[in-house]
């Protein structure tokens, strides 16, 4: 689940004018409806899927932190439901990226922080501790699977490619070929895409699809193979396929057809501890869950988003070490993928711009006046490992007049205790 | 078909499109096309279909002999197919003042007799009508429909009209009572109607009531460069904006210079560029002085031939803020070397270009923030530059030829 804030129309004239770049209403607006029409039905469904199961029924969720920030603002309802699902115990809450960017991509301190950051905020909302990473649309490579390892996940989610699988089957659990302790586990993109895609399409082979046969196609599958991850955008579940197309009622029938074949449930963290790796895969350049390439070409493919992304991650440092709560805000609404998903000159579902050229000058526009104020804050003129350097001498300057100021204290103290 | 202007000799869009457009049709094998026009010049492209000059056409019987029409006709047209059309004759012209060959002389341009030259035009298509063997007529705009009409009247074969523009278009909605009559009777008598974009046609089914049924569109397109390597763009310091085309009401030239004034505003660098000339240019004048940006902002009159595209490639940004365009082909030349454009929603051609920036034609904040991003993200002008020009080589005649060819054979089979 995640949904992006909406950036409000931001015109050329208004860079150095205007430091507030949402559009409330938009966002709220979009809010509601993914609530309304996905999220909470899907959230109840669920619900009644573990309670007719009798707690057989598990599965895993990964909520970004700027949604559950947008929920708490905008929909605590969602937070409600959320923690009565975490309290099952049949729900895990995995590790994504707080702000869904390319992080791991373009800057991996910045990465590290929002896994951090998203972690706490899980811990803090539904009482789990996150130990698999779900990273943005499934963005991986051995490079970040090399710093998850290092940060102490074990698992990591990410799309079963067929690049990187070849011969080999996306149902087992894989081990990293570059750090093989990490655990990999791939989704099974065909039996996911009959969710999220084919489900209502009335020309489709399987047409109608209902839970029995779907359980039926699991149940055919080759006895060895271990686990099927079938994982999907939580919009899947009245937008993609709209309630009347009976993909809640499919649900709801799945545990009860999928039991009877003998077929169980796992959240990541369970298949991962149960499991014993098969063999291992090593995935050199980044994979990603969209398109029919599976790279992260949707996001980064043309020049526009070139341009945002080249201009955006320049200042990461800087707004590292800077200490302006506001801005430390801005900096990751705006790495939210969708922005860059939304300059895509065919591919951009859910944009809200016109063009994907009206798109890029929107954002850009306010990323111009956003990289003003950190050049306030830091300027530009000033390199980044100089500016490291004169904070770290600030720093221990400050901790340095502390140490000295508590001797100070101490001998004062000793000074007069005597005469005391 | 019958068409008023075919290049080199052109004074608008009409004389372009009509020659992209025959162009195109010509490569299908079996379509052979005689042209109608009112004027030729004699260095008109023949080489794919015949041209015939409506002041050659005899309308009023004369006793010639041979050695006389062709010492006349100064290679215009054979004797022999002077004696042929002549046998085409079957009304009396005789009220149409004539020459010494029994052909009526035309300006083939947009005089101000111009509704007694549609009426001569007409007349020459009767004889047309009754002399040549065809299979469709086809007219081209308003001051053609009455030939095709007739045309269809005597031979019973089927028009088609082509709409390259509405007087709704030309007059912001005040319509000349004359000039639609003629056009509202045209499309009426019509087979079938093709429209340049889904505005014009929905100008014709709406304003003019007829069956959308029987109106499709026919988007333009352009012709290749024979040379695009030539029109090089020289590095300069300042970024450069043009619109180019005539000033008039029709085209915004005043949106332009708001947007202007709303980027000096804020920027430098930035030079901006009104070419062309027309009964709005000393307003424009007096507006940019107003504003207080006469020292960026340029006037350099009339352009033809090479200096436009010349001056396209130069351009950093190609804008045509329309208020009402049927197609518009200039942004599509704009981008053919390379200028990134910026066109209004009420263009015909916005429909067929992902390319290109669309603005309402009103909307000097989003224009105005456009130009602004173009010469300020170097990606902007990049993408809109490099797949506009992809773009555009893309938008062939010959795919416009293969609807035309398509509606042709519905009307002519299907009827």
């Amino acid at each position: 689940m995640h949904a992006p804030y909406r950036l409000k129309r931001y015109r050329f004239f208004e860079i150095g004018q205007d430091h507030y770049y949402y559009d409330d209403m938009q966002t709220e607006e979009n809010i509601s409806w993914l609530v309304q029409t996905s999220y909470m039905p899907l959230c109840k469904t669920v619900q009644e899927m573990i309670q007719f199961s009798h707690g057989k029924f598990h599965c895993a969720f990964s909520v970004s932190g700027i949604l559950l920030d947008m929920f708490q603002q905008y929909a605590p309802e969602m937070i409600d439901i959320l923690r009565e699902l975490a309290q099952t115990k049949c729900v895990e809450f995995v590790c994504t990226p707080y702000a869904y960017s390319l992080a791991a991509e373009y800057n991996k301190s910045d990465f590290e922080e929002q896994l951090r950051r998203h972690a706490a905020q899980i811990h803090e909302l539904f009482a789990q501790k996150p130990v698999t990473v779900f990273n943005t649309e499934l963005l991986y490579s051995d490079e970040i699977g090399d710093r998850l390892l290092s940060l102490g996940y074990k698992t990591v989610m990410t799309e079963g490619a067929k690049h990187i699988l070849s011969w080999k089957s996306p149902n087992y659990l894989y081990n990293s070929a570059v750090s093989p302790k990490l655990k990999l586990m791939l989704r099974n993109t065909a039996l996911s895409d009959e969710l999220s895609f084919h489900f209502s399409d009335p020309a489709w082979k399987n047409y109608p699809l209902d839970a029995e046969k779907y359980a039926e196609q699991l149940s055919q599958l080759p006895q060895d193979e271990q686990i099927v991850n079938i994982w999907v955008g939580a919009e899947t579940f009245g937008i993609r396929q709209v309630r009347e197309s009976g993909i809640f009622e499919f649900l709801k029938a799945l545990p009860f057809y999928a039991l009877e074949r003998e077929i169980s449930f796992l959240t990541p963290q369970e298949a991962a501890k149960k499991l014993q790796a098969a063999d291992t895969i090593p995935i050199p350049y980044p994979v990603t869950w969209t398109g029919e390439a599976k790279d992260l070409a949707a996001y980064n493919g043309n020049d526009l988003q070139q341009e945002a992304i080249q201009k955006l991650y320049a200042v990461a440092e800087r707004v590292r070490l800077c200490q302006d709560k506001r801005l430390k805000s801005d900096w990751l609404i705006l790495q939210d993928v969708n922005h860059l998903r939304y300059m895509n000159h065919i591919d951009h579902p859910g944009s809200n711009y016109e063009s994907a050229y009206d798109a890029f000058t929107n954002y850009m526009n306010v990323l111009s006046d956003f990289l003003q104020l950190v050049d306030e804050q830091y300027p530009t003129t000033i390199e980044n490992e100089e500016l490291n350097e004169l904070l770290t001498t600030i720093n221990n300057q400050e901790k340095e007049i502390a140490a000295l100021e508590e001797q100070l204290k101490k001998l004062k103290s000793k000074k007069s205790a005597p005469k005391a | 078909m019958f068409g008023w202007e075919f290049p080199p000799h052109i004074l608008g869009g009409l004389g372009t499109a009509s020659y992209g457009l025959t162009r195109g049709m010509a490569q299908q094998e079996d379509m052979h096309i005689t042209f109608v026009i009112p004027k030729p010049w004699g260095d008109e492209d023949q080489s794919f279909l015949r041209i015939i000059g409506a002041n050659s056409v005899p309308i009023v019987w004369k006793d010639n002999d041979y050695d006389y029409v062709r010492r006349r006709m100064q290679g215009r047209m054979s004797p022999e197919e002077y004696y042929h059309l002549r046998n085409g004759i079957h009304y009396d012209f005789t009220r149409i003042g004539t020459d010494d060959l029994g052909c009526v002389a035309f300006s083939g341009r947009y005089p101000d007799n111009l509704i007694e030259e549609i009426g001569n035009y007409e007349a020459v298509a009767s004889v047309l009508a009754h002399s040549l063997d065809f299979d469709i007529i086809h007219s081209h705009d308003w001051l053609t429909y009455p030939a095709g009409v007739f045309a269809k009247h005597i031979s019973g074969k089927p028009l088609v009209i082509h709409v390259h523009a509405t007087d709704f278009d030309r007059s912001r909605g005040n319509v000349n009572p004359t000039v639609y009559a003629i056009e509202k009777r045209g499309m009426d008598e019509a087979d079938h109607i093709m429209c340049v974009s889904n505005l014009t046609r929905n100008t014709v089914i709406e304003k003019y009531h007829q069956d959308p049924r029987k109106v499709s569109t026919v988007h333009n397109a352009v012709e290749p460069l024979p040379h695009p390597e030539e029109f090089q763009k020289h590095p300069r310091k300042d970024k450069i904006v043009t619109f180019l085309g005539r000033i008039t009401m029709q085209k915004g030239p005043e949106f332009f210079v708001e947007a202007a004034a709303r980027v000096l505003a804020k920027t430098k660098g930035v030079r901006f560029v009104m070419a062309g000339s027309g009964d709005k240019m000393n307003e424009m004048i007096d507006l940019v002085a107003k504003r207080g940006i006469a020292d960026r902002f340029h006037f350099p009159g009339f352009m033809r031939g090479k200096q436009v595209q010349e001056m396209l490639a130069e351009s950093d940004v190609y804008i045509m803020p329309s208020v009402s365009e049927p197609f518009g082909i200039s942004p599509l030349e704009a981008m053919q070397v390379g200028c990134p454009s910026i066109i209004s929603h009420q263009s015909g051609c916005a429909e067929i270009l992902t390319h290109a920036i669309k603005t309402d034609y009103w909307d000097i904040d989003a224009m105005a923030d456009a130009i602004y991003s173009i010469v300020k993200y170097p990606a902007m002008y990049k993408s809109l530059s490099e797949l506009g020009r992809e773009e555009v080589n893309n938008i062939r005649w010959y795919d416009a030829g293969l609807k035309v060819r398509a509606i042709y054979d519905k009307v002519i089979y299907n009827k």
